[in-house]
């Protein structure tokens, strides 16, 4: 493989929503170089590929972004960071307004009002939404972006008796080039994790699914290997879907007022509540009961609605709309089947991911998160992932700032560096010298490098990515919570679980990479099966029921005033070792001191 | 949920290759277009969206409904003109403006 090392003020890793906010955001500071490491093309890559139909995080005329805490901290039953929901919330409006700049289509009155939908949600013409944020990414002209680079580690350097995130290691997922990037401060941006249970559809559609199949919890999984605090892993989430296309629902449901049905006709949604979870848990309910499947009734809507049902689905989700028109009937003759999609880990969603103060930082010096991986702050939606992105990247100027500050040498250094680099504007290829030694690059760099080089210099073992994949799937649908198990689980389905993903850990260094893109399956599922760990450890350590279906523990079936608190984690010494935080109220900074037992 | 990518129509332009989220495509010895992991499409219509010449077809997978029925969109100016063929040749197209935005 050949070395490409770059020197940056700031790497941002993944290209996303939050990624590019913060790319954006950071263009302004005309003295700082920003380098975003993205594993696709920027411009479809993420949670927005297909489109969005709706900015669901909002502050609508006559609320306040107070309300909209309110409404997350009520349907996570508690278990949030207020100070990082407050936060958020503050920015939603300032940040749809950006997007609309930029050319976001938003419905508006004749007064020029932004049309709701709900209480918290607008009306807009999103299918264009990442390619619009992707432009103006590349706008900037202080920002570099490296696309089809896959990020796998970060690169820790240890500074005055501390251990300091200072860059990042990757690979070129088509070249044979290893990317070494020195920066002095990191945002990850990675996004969440899908592929961790058996997915709806685990045959040629396995990859239908909610959230991007792509989104493998690299974030994650880079966090805990460097000791990174993460929190709430057990709060998992689940979407309640269109069944087969897993395509939204909320836009049939709010859209035309469609309610959940039974196969008896009966609405059963309000009989267990109208959370996220539990409209999920309802669906579950009813079908082990005897009474699915279960709909959406849509029968009886006009010609009119459905055709703008279509509109809006081809928009963010086309499957669904193909669909329709491939069976002859449409929502306005059949009900719409709903179902429950497996689990994943995504911090927009739900609460899960890295453990951060008020301004994204994490317990890690010099790393910053931003949107999926970012924990604590659930109902993100994109622009709540904007606004993370927006508030990582004015911390990690102040950061910088701080730094430079800091240190007299190292704020000269900093100034040579960049004078150095203004005058050489394109990153120069500092490849292999010519015995092969590459002085300069550290021992870890080289000893990444060799790691990636075993891979494709390895022999076929019978054992493939997609098999450890399947593997740890089923495991994971079995013993942890799944479909399979109504997404039930116990101490002893956990505890096998565990052991059985650590069975398949050393079965990783047995797989062979014919070329770059093998390269980049495997460290996707091992990035997956250190998630697992991480999940699996955080379901056993909740002993209560809080969050039906997203965190059903049958040994523990109800919800216990003792547990409004914190489940968190670190991984020492390859263990992951749970750590518990009470919860504080308001918009207090949270600060990463507060240990508790 | 897949893709099938029509040889005779491809150019090897590249754009779908650029644009998968998932680096599924990739061009093969003929210079083509071809998908890597048919398995692992998202269906989230990148590609078909990028390529000039709709050369890609998006469908169904048999487990999930599909019937024969192909997705192509192509555009021009504000508007989207998204066409479903169905096994029996039948077309249905729907045109969407982007300055429009979604009803619901």
């Amino acid at each position: 493989m050949e070395t490409r090392q770059i020197e940056t003020d700031v790497l941002i890793i993944g290209g996303g929503t939050a990624g590019c906010f913060a790319a954006i955001t950071l263009g302004a500071a005309k003295d700082k170089r920003i380098v975003v490491a993205e594993k696709a093309n920027i411009k479809r890559s993420g949670c927005l590929a297909a489109g969005v139909n709706a900015l669901n995080a909002y502050i609508t005329e006559g609320r306040k972004p107070e309300d909209y805490v309110e409404y997350a901290k009520k349907d996570a039953a508690g278990i949030v960071r207020e100070d990082l929901l407050l936060t958020m919330s503050r920015r939603l409006n300032h940040v749809t307004k950006k997007m609309e700049e930029f050319g976001l289509v938003i419905l508006k009155d004749e007064k020029g009002r932004y049309v709701a939908r709900g209480n918290r949600n607008i009306k807009i013409n999103g299918e264009n939404m990442k390619p619009l944020l992707a432009e103006e990414t590349a706008r900037q002209d202080n920002v570099t972006v490296l696309n089809h680079v896959n990020i796998t580690d970060y690169r820790l350097v240890e500074e005055h008796g501390r251990t300091v995130v200072r860059g990042a290691y990757g690979f070129d997922v088509n070249k044979p080039v290893f990317y070494e990037i020195h920066a002095k401060a990191v945002i990850c941006a990675a996004g969440g994790a899908a592929g961790l249970y058996r997915p709806n559809n685990p045959g040629f559609s396995r990859h239908k699914m909610w959230y991007p199949p792509f989104n493998t919890g690299a974030g994650y999984a880079m966090g805990i290997l460097a000791g990174a605090e993460m929190t709430t892993f057990e709060m998992r989430f689940i979407a309640l879907r269109c069944k087969d296309t897993i395509a939204p629902t909320g836009t049939i449901a709010q859209g035309v007022g469609a309610k959940q049905v039974n196969a008896r006709g009966e609405i059963y949604e309000t009989k267990y509540g109208l959370t996220t979870s539990g409209r999920v848990y309802g669906t579950v309910m009813e079908n082990r009961a005897g009474r699915g499947p279960c709909y959406l009734r849509t029968t009886g809507i006009s010609k009119e609605q459905e055709q703008d049902l279509y509109k809006a689905y081809l928009n963010m989700a086309p499957s669904q709309t193909l669909r329709w028109l491939e069976c002859g009937k449409g929502p306005v003759e059949e009900n719409v089947e709903i179902e429950g999609t497996e689990p994943y880990i995504v911090g927009g969603h739900t609460a899960s991911g890295y453990w951060v103060n008020a301004d994204r930082s994490t317990t890690v010096p010099g790393l910053f998160a931003a949107g999926d991986v970012a924990g604590g702050c659930p109902q993100k939606y994109v622009t709540g992932a904007l606004a993370e992105g927006e508030i990582a990247a004015e911390a990690v100027l102040r950061y910088l700032a701080q730094e430079d500050a800091e240190s007299e040498d190292r704020e000269q250094n900093g100034r040579e560096q960049r004078e150095k680099e203004q005058n050489d504007r394109e990153y120069k290829d500092r490849g292999p010298s010519a015995d092969g030694t590459e002085p300069g690059i550290p021992n870890d760099a080289q000893e990444k490098k060799a790691e990636y080089e075993a891979f494709l210099a390895g022999e076929e073992s019978g054992f493939s990515a997609e098999q450890l994949e399947e593997a740890m799937q089923k495991i994971m649908d079995e013993y942890a919570g799944g479909i399979h198990t109504d997404y039930r689980y116990n101490e002893e389905r956990l505890a096998i679980a565990a052991k059985k993903i650590r069975e398949l850990m050393p079965l990783l260094y047995k797989l062979h990479a014919g070329d770059m893109d093998d390269l980049l399956r495997i460290y996707e599922v091992r990035e997956r099966l250190i998630v697992c760990q991480a999940v699996i450890a955080h379901l056993a350590a909740r002993k209560e029921t809080r969050w039906h279906s997203f965190g059903e523990n049958t040994d523990y079936p109800e919800k216990s005033e003792k547990w409004r608190k914190f489940v968190n984690s670190r991984m020492v010494d390859g263990e992951i070792q749970i750590i518990y935080r009470n919860l504080k109220n308001g918009g207090i900074c949270h600060e990463h001191t507060d240990s508790e037992g | 949920m897949s893709i099938r990518i029509q040889k005779d129509k491809c150019i090897g332009c590249g754009q779908c290759t650029e644009a998968c989220p998932g680096n599924l495509i990739k061009k093969g010895v003929d210079g083509k277009a071809e998908i890597r992991h048919i398995r692992d499409c998202w269906g989230c219509t990148s590609c078909v969206k990028e390529c000039p010449v709709n050369a890609i077809l998006f469908y169904l997978g048999a487990d999930i409904g599909g019937r024969g029925s192909v997705l192509t969109v192509s555009e021009k100016g504000d508007i989207s003109t998204w066409r479903v063929e169905d096994a029996f040749g039948n077309v249905e197209t729907i045109r969407i403006n982007k300055k429009d935005s979604n009803k619901y």
